[in-house]
């Protein structure tokens, strides 16, 4: 059943939506704002990634080795995290403005701590903190996004926020290592920067997007167990079944990333670059996919994603060795982000009842989330039995297997132009 | 609130925002300016030769701050703490042995830095250069100067990326061929074969027949001393619970960083030396966690580095065991002594 949602207006959209009469704007001002705390956010987040191994090392002397101990641990926790801010979102008419900015506050809170935190202990809190906060803030965010654009829209909508946020994801470094440039060992001068710049996302979030939205047209109490109760819908439970399918059978990027080097020779002066590839064609696919989307149905557009990522695979395994191999690959894993990131969500919006919609986006993130995860320990012990190349070919079979699955899933949800 | 005064608000509050983001990077480009004045109190540095085949000498990166901080400087053995000589090269981490040096350095790069290692004669010429994948963390070369090894921090690439993993070169320094990552050979763990995708290894030390080298092996959460071999490209563990070895100069013993129970997380290690044909673990006299791989000044010392004012000192203390650790220079880094 796919239940209609008209975007509510609210006050903040009165003095700037466009004159009556004139086509309404695919991208409301709320998913531009919502796009520029995200982008802020992002240069913020990853200036502190990209300096943090230069400092904890040259910094502090310190040995980064200890911290991958906490990444399994962690994951399990921020998928709790993500659930129960996608539920508190929903409470009392629509939250997801003030849990959204929670999480955003979080994160930007984090970042002078780091000034004051001078070992191993307090940064893995700080960064555990940090993580806790996007936790928190990316279901509301997602929710926020697929209500204030129309159903038509929505794929276009995501993909105007995605490209926005990896715009911010890219300029993060930059600016970080600039800071680097013209300081001596200013790293304390990143932190501070970083907690500027997030303090100015949270603030636009604060200042330019809508908060609550009235009473939901779904009535629906978003008690916990109407957020599970969601999986009943048959709609909903194909597409999070086909999301964790396809989740299990999707290596991580670093797997990607040592692949590219371990069968294609990438110099060691690049390794470090090379998520950069990745974004960069995620930047640049994810409006055009998104509007694609739109037109011909998200659901192909997500299952022709993770047909692009088989064939990253493919080249990988395959014995062509070109110059333009590498730039292949990363073009195609991008391509299977701006296919499938922002489009899950738009497609997963259409078969959630407005009253719940952060739960529901939560649930099919956080299933996506733990079965990567799961598939990123598959792969390290298939890599570890039979070796790099009979791991890939594994999980290339695996995709194949969940894509053909979920083809005869196909969930409707498909809004055509 | 209308949108006027929406706006408002925000500009004034970037305003703020940009004023206090300038004022940290302002602040810290300003040490700039202190560091290039020699520090009072400090070691005396001047420009100089230093050379690789001396005997007698303790090269080192100097740290102290000044026109030359970061440059290898050249002191005499006996008296660590005496004015400098600088050679102009800028190191991040350094090691010699006959006459061979092997130095590695940062690289700016357009979008950010990336890291080389140079191989350099007795007169610290490049003798040939390579790409190091991370940050820069252990160097070595070998009693006989024919082979070379660093270590890398490779980071992660996820959002507040916390996998990290290593990576350690060796290369045969007379033909120039490197052998990019110990991860490729076979693995002999407790008397079997062993293969896993989470393996680690670091802090490479070399015997003096340009064939057996000793470092850390780390998998699974624990780490192993393994002894290497560079023609049948083979690592075997002999003892668990082993960071960075240092070989004394006589072979029969291993100076290494152990974590210890009951240390806190950010400081596990104290310093030990194992006795390879008793496997006899000594306790050093060094009361403090000890993050680096130390050197052997002779049959009986160990000279390393602990943190420091102006980044690390360093510091030595009798290999047996006995006596207490004493501080011997201020503001180095990665020594070498040479002859």
């Amino acid at each position: 059943m796919y239940v209609a949602d008209s975007r509510a207006s609210t006050s903040a959209h009165d003095a700037v939506r466009p004159p009556a009469g004139r086509r309404r704007a695919a991208v409301t001002p709320t998913v531009l704002a919502l796009g520029t705390v995200s982008l802020v956010t992002d240069v913020s987040s990853e200036m502190v990634t990209a300096v943090l191994p230069l400092y904890l090392v040259s910094g502090l002397g310190l040995s980064p080795l200890g911290f991958g101990l906490l990444d399994g641990v962690y994951n399990g926790f921020s998928a709790l995290v993500r659930l129960v801010g996608g539920h508190f979102a929903d409470r009392g008419g629509g939250r997801h403005k003030w849990i959204a900015g929670l999480g955003y506050g979080i994160s930007a809170v984090c970042k002078p701590l780091l000034l004051v935190a001078h070992s191993l202990t307090p940064i893995g809190v700080v960064l555990a903190a940090d993580r806790t906060g996007k936790g928190l803030r990316t279901a509301p965010r997602d929710a926020l996004i697929s209500l204030s654009s129309t159903p038509e829209t929505r794929g276009r909508a995501f993909g105007v926020h995605r490209a926005m946020d990896t715009a911010g994801a890219l300029l993060g470094p930059l600016v970080a290592f600039w800071i680097l440039r013209a300081t001596v060992d200013g790293y304390d001068a990143v932190f501070t920067v970083s907690f500027c710049v997030a303090a100015a996302g949270v603030l636009v979030l604060v200042l330019f997007v809508p908060g609550g939205r009235g009473a939901p047209t779904a009535v629906q109490r978003p008690t916990l167990r109407a957020a599970f109760a969601l999986l009943r819908r048959r709609d909903l439970r194909r597409i999070t079944g086909c999301a964790l399918l396809l989740g299990l059978a999707t290596v991580s990027d670093s797997f990607v990333y040592l692949l590219l080097q371990r069968r294609l020779g990438v110099p060691d002066r690049w390794f470090a670059l090379l998520p950069l590839g990745t974004a960069a064609a995620f930047l640049l696919l994810a409006v055009p996919l998104g509007r694609l989307a739109d037109r011909v149905g998200r659901w192909t557009v997500f299952l022709a994603g993770h047909g692009a990522l088989l064939a990253g695979y493919g080249l990988l395994l395959g014995s062509w060795r070109g110059t333009a191999l590498p730039w292949l690959v990363l073009a195609l894993h991008g391509c299977f982000y701006a296919a499938t990131d922002g489009v899950l969500m738009a497609a997963a919006s259409d078969s959630v009842p407005e009253g719940l919609r952060s739960s529901g986006l939560a649930v099919v993130q956080t299933g996506q989330a733990l079965t990567r995860f799961a598939c990123s320990l598959l792969f390290g012990a298939a890599w570890t039995v039979w070796g790099d190349r009979a791991a890939l070919a594994g999980a290339a079979v695996a995709l194949v297997g969940c894509v053909a699955f979920a083809l005869t899933l196909r969930p409707k949800g498909v809004v055509g132009a | 609130m209308s949108v006027r005064n929406r706006v408002l608000v925000l500009v004034s509050a970037l305003t703020v925002l940009a004023a206090v983001g300038l004022a940290a990077v302002l602040h810290a480009s300003a040490r700039a300016e202190r560091r290039d004045h020699t520090q009072a109190g400090g070691p005396r540095v001047t420009s100089g030769t230093v050379s690789l085949r001396g005997s007698g000498r303790l090269v080192f990166r100097n740290l102290a701050w000044g026109p030359h901080r970061d440059e290898l400087t050249s002191v005499p053995a006996n008296d660590p703490d005496g004015p400098r000589t600088a050679a102009g090269l800028k190191c991040l981490r350094f090691y010699a042995a006959a006459g061979t040096g092997v130095c590695l350095q940062a690289v700016r790069g357009p979008v950010s830095d990336t890291y080389r290692a140079l191989v350099l004669d007795a007169s610290l010429h490049i003798r040939n250069r390579y790409d190091v994948p991370g940050i820069p963390s252990r160097a070595r070369v070998s009693p006989t100067g024919h082979f070379a090894a660093w270590t890398a921090f490779v980071g992660g690439d996820s959002y507040a990326g916390t996998d990290f993993s290593t990576r350690t070169a060796v290369v045969d320094t007379r033909g120039g061929e490197l052998i990019p990552s110990l991860e490729a050979f076979r693995i002999v763990k407790d008397g079997r074969p062993y293969r896993s995708a989470d393996v680690n290894f670091w802090g490479v030390t070399f015997t003096d027949d340009d064939r057996t080298f000793y470092a850390t092996l780390a998998t699974k959460g624990r780490t192993y001393l393994v002894r290497g071999d560079l023609r049948a490209r083979t690592v075997t563990t002999l003892h668990a619970n082993v960071e960075c070895p240092s070989l004394s100069p006589d072979g029969t013993r291993v100076a290494y960083k152990k974590r210890v129970a009951g240390l806190p997380e950010d400081a596990p290690w104290r310093l030990y030396v194992l006795d390879l044909r008793t496997m006899r673990e000594t306790a050093l006299a060094e009361p403090r966690s000890v993050d680096d791989q130390a050197v052997w000044r002779d049959a009986r010392t160990l000279v390393y580095t602990l943190p420091g004012d102006y980044g690390a000192d360093l510091y030595e203390v009798p290999a047996d065991g006995s006596g207490r650790a004493r501080e011997i220079s201020r503001a180095a880094v990665s020594p070498a002594y040479l002859g």
